[in-house]
């Protein structure tokens, strides 16, 4: 960060404590140095297949490896003579020669674990894989010290419930499916708010204040995402999908210029040991017509350059098919980004090696963190070095 | 001190245990604190395993099995724990050996496991209650060879020619010593020591496997020998800073979550020159003044667990499948058998966000006037291979609660004369000074029940 910037974030910052967030002005959070830009974090749950997601076709061990679980090579959509999409990824083909996609391969980190809830930890804490770090990396954002960052709708997860990457120590994102449902239920009487009775006690620092400053919070967040979101009719065509639905939401959100900087979303269901195909399959088509409609929704609303979109899975899946028509937990796996000022679009690294394998497993070229370092340092524009727990991550040329 | 107020005593029966009723309260309200503290104590002696028949058909080794055979087993593995679950949230909620199964909760999270084997749970959950309130040298011996520690640690790949050190870093970061007080070195070498210890597949049985241990010399914190694993906790246990991390753990969960170094070294001197014993450790800090002390009153939040539980006790709920228990837990982000890693559940302000918040205020008065709620909850990651299979994408199951509130039962304990003075007392824990009149005076004019209602529904029930 620039001294500049940390000058005046640290500044608004402490005199912000003394004001209630929500009754900051609204002008206060959007003007930073490095312009208003948001993130998208879409999460595939269960460990999505890697390569049969950007499919090595140019590869023969990759067609020794899965003899029948292989996509054959004039099925797959070519991207360069080496990789190409799985072919239920058609529509993304534009987008990616648009120049708003990057993939990057071998996405990793040093000894990697191959349980799901624990390399899930992992990814959404952005620890090594022999530390335990109760909050999110997210939430760690939102525990630093940037302007906007005192609200819960800062970073908004399309859920019912919020995931451990949006949890900080004193802040924490909001889950909100339905905006219009958050807003009635936070004005039911069990949510009854002693207006001032509340305030007072939001200003302790003890736990009881801790609870009235979420109750607070939550309340005048769930209004101003109500209101805001209410002015912004979306009549772009999504899918027919929870996926699709759910990114429409988000990008009703963002076209309707809410102050969010961080958005997650998650899609679930690739844990395939058995018959793979169909099932990964069903689910990439569920993925890729759900961001390439919610892109094009973006575009025509002119927000597509100040957004980022980045899709992981907390691992990729062993390079042997197995015997039941699927594959087992792996390791390193592709990363996503979409947007459109990317610094690299198309192919960032290498095909993975799948000659020089770790016990039968992609050995990771990027670790996971040099992302995360990248984007909250030349995207959200913080100092990752204060979220990524002082470790210095280089950066990438993603943006 | 000599005795008790009411405040102090429900104190005591919040953190050692889940509450108190109205009626026990006025009977231990004129009593000396050893003596209150004492029968807390005497009440534990007396408790229940959990001894739930799986009926699991001799289960054959993996590669042996079917497809079809290995999914059914999956479905049954894991309706079992939830069953594991869901009996051990009704005994909790029932029991009089509350002391018991508080501290089996601590240790539920503090030797935090994940199996899938519903057999081991069951059995690493009865060594934690039966040893609960032992030596902790006993309890951690017998965790570490329970097959279900030893599975998740990965201790059953740790043999001679390639050692595994995941049980070993734990073992010393996590449930004795903590960070900095080890080298890596340590780490390599203790895991050798663990080398062999394993169990025999598809049974409860620990087994010393010769053939994959390594009898050569270790040198472990300064000193060299041929270690075995019990060697290498006795030296962990002979490092003071050992009784001081257990007891740093113990006086966040049952004292207040802001450390108090002179008492937590109190605490310490006392666990490290009784080797260890659990039990009048626990009664050294249930009589001491300390705990007692206004700062102490009232400051923690409850756990979702001891949310639901302490909720159910009080007004003696039922619900209408016991499947509700999975579900609200589930929604407020705790649920037994399920920590989120081997650290367990990271606990206090972690347990709040905007979305568990609603919940935890609206859910009391749902089940109180026996309405219905939804709740949502995020699928366990160990749960995809199923969400995988089903043919639908379904990644939020919506959930609905019934339960009934068993008014007649819980306001015959009450005072006809109560005030609602004695009404927020009895259900608010944290102080609250001035604040006090100006709630007595915004609870709008109505019945107790109604009054009640209102209160479960306050930021501070949430404390304890």
């Amino acid at each position: 960060m620039k001294r500049r910037d940390f000058i005046r974030n640290t500044a608004l910052a402490s005199g912000a404590l003394m004001i209630p967030s929500f009754l900051k002005p609204f002008e206060l959070m959007a003007a930073e140095s490095i312009g208003f830009k948001r993130l998208v974090i879409i999460q595939l749950s269960g460990g999505n297949d890697g390569l049969n997601t950007v499919v090595p076709f140019g590869d023969d061990l990759y067609y020794q490896k899965r003899p029948s679980l292989g996509i054959d090579t004039d099925e797959v959509i070519k991207l360069t003579t080496l990789q190409g999409l799985n072919p239920a990824m058609g529509s993304l083909r534009e987008i990616y020669d648009q120049g708003w996609m990057s993939i990057l391969n071998g996405v990793g980190y040093p000894n990697p674990d191959r349980s799901h809830f624990r390399s899930m930890d992992i990814w959404q804490t952005a620890s090594g894989s022999n530390e335990y770090i109760s909050t999110g990396w997210i939430g760690r954002y939102l525990d630093s010290n940037c302007v906007e960052c005192k609200s819960p709708h800062t970073a908004i997860e399309v859920d019912d419930s919020l995931s451990l990457a949006l949890k900080g120590i004193s802040n924490k994102g909001i889950a909100v499916r339905n905006s219009d449902q958050l807003y009635r239920t936070t004005r039911e009487p069990f949510f009854k708010l002693e207006a001032d009775d509340a305030k007072q006690n939001m200003l302790s620092e003890d736990n009881l204040g801790y609870l009235y400053k979420t109750m607070i919070e939550t309340y005048s967040s769930a209004k101003y995402i109500n209101d805001t979101a209410k002015r912004y009719k979306n009549t772009f065509s999504y899918p027919i999908s929870a996926f699709a639905n759910e990114l429409k939401t988000v990008a009703t959100f963002i076209n309707s210029g809410l102050s969010t900087r961080v958005y997650y979303v998650s899609l679930s269901g690739f844990d395939t040991h058995v018959a793979q195909r169909g099932q990964q399959n069903r689910l990439l088509k569920v993925y890729s017509d759900g961001v390439a409609a919610f892109i094009h929704d973006l575009k025509q609303a002119n927000n597509l350059d100040d957004t980022l979109i980045m899709t992981f899975s907390e691992f990729g899946r062993r390079v042997s098919q197995n015997a039941s028509g699927g594959t087992d937990h792996g390791t390193a796996n592709n990363l996503f980004l979409f947007g459109g000022k990317l610094k690299k679009p198309g192919i960032y690294n290498e095909s993975p090696d799948l000659k020089t394998l770790d016990n039968g497993d992609l050995k990771f070229q990027i670790d996971f963190r040099n992302v995360y370092a990248t984007v909250l340092d030349k995207w959200l524009g913080v100092d990752s070095g204060l979220i990524l727990n002082n470790k210095r991550f280089n950066p990438l040329t993603i943006v | 001190m000599e005795r008790l107020s009411m405040r102090q005593i429900q104190h005591l029966y919040a953190r050692a245990g889940f509450g108190i009723t109205y009626k026990d309260l006025q009977q231990l309200k004129n009593k000396p604190l050893l003596t209150v503290v004492k029968e807390l104590f005497e009440k534990s002696n007396d408790y229940s395993l959990i001894d739930l028949d799986f009926s699991l058909e001799e289960v054959k080794g993996k590669e042996m099995m079917s497809e079809e055979n290995r999914k059914e087993l999956r479905r049954l593995f894991k309706q079992s724990t939830e069953n594991l679950n869901t009996r051990w949230m009704q005994q909790m909620s029932v029991t009089d050996a509350q002391l018991r199964e508080k501290m089996t909760l601590f240790w539920h999270g503090h030797f935090a496991c994940r199996s899938f084997n519903p057999l081991h749970n069951q059995q690493l959950n009865n060594t934690m209650r039966n040893l609960a309130l032992g030596n902790f040298k006993d309890l951690l011996l017998a965790v570490s060879k329970s097959p279900a520690m030893l599975a998740f640690l990965n201790n059953q790949q740790n043999r001679k020619n390639s050692p595994n050190e995941n049980f070993a870093r734990e073992l010393m970061e996590l449930f004795t010593i903590g960070r900095g007080n080890y080298t890596e070195n340590d780490v390599k070498e203790s895991a050798r020591a663990f080398t062999g210890w394993g169990f025999t597949p598809f049974t409860t049985e620990f087994v010393f496997r010769t053939k994959q241990h390594d009898f050569g010399d270790k040198t472990f914190m300064g000193h060299t020998g041929n270690f075995n694993g019990e060697d290498i906790i006795d030296i962990i246990l002979k490092q003071k800073e050992t009784a001081r991390f257990i007891c740093r753990k113990f006086y966040k969960f049952f004292v207040n979550e802001n450390i108090n170094e002179t008492h937590v070294n109190q605490l310490a001197d006392h666990f490290y020159q009784t080797n260890y014993n659990i039990g009048s450790t626990m009664f050294l800090i249930f009589s001491s003044d300390w705990f007692y002390s206004s700062e102490n009153i009232g400051v923690n939040i409850k756990s979702p667990v001891e949310f639901i539980v302490g909720l159910t006790r009080q007004f003696y709920v039922s619900y209408e499948s016991t499947d509700m228990l999975l579900f609200l837990q589930r929604a407020l982000g705790q649920i037994l058998f399920y920590p989120p890693n081997v650290s367990g559940w990271p606990g206090g302000k972690n347990w709040i966000d905007s979305s568990t918040l609603m919940y935890r205020l609206k859910i009391p008065s749902v089940i109180l006037n026996n309405g219905i709620i939804e709740l949502a909850g995020k699928t366990d990651p160990e749960e995809e291979a199923q969400v995988a299979m089903m043919q639908k994408q379904e990644s939020q199951i919506h959930r609905k609660i019934k339960a009934t509130a068993d008014w007649d039962h819980f306001l015959q304990d009450l005072p006809q004369s109560i005030s609602r003075e004695q009404l927020v007392d009895y259900f608010l824990a944290p102080d609250l000074n001035k604040r006090k009149y100006a709630l007595l005076s915004a609870l709008s004019e109505s019945t107790v029940k109604e009054i009640i209602i209102q209160l479960v529904s306050m930021p501070e029930y949430q404390l304890c």
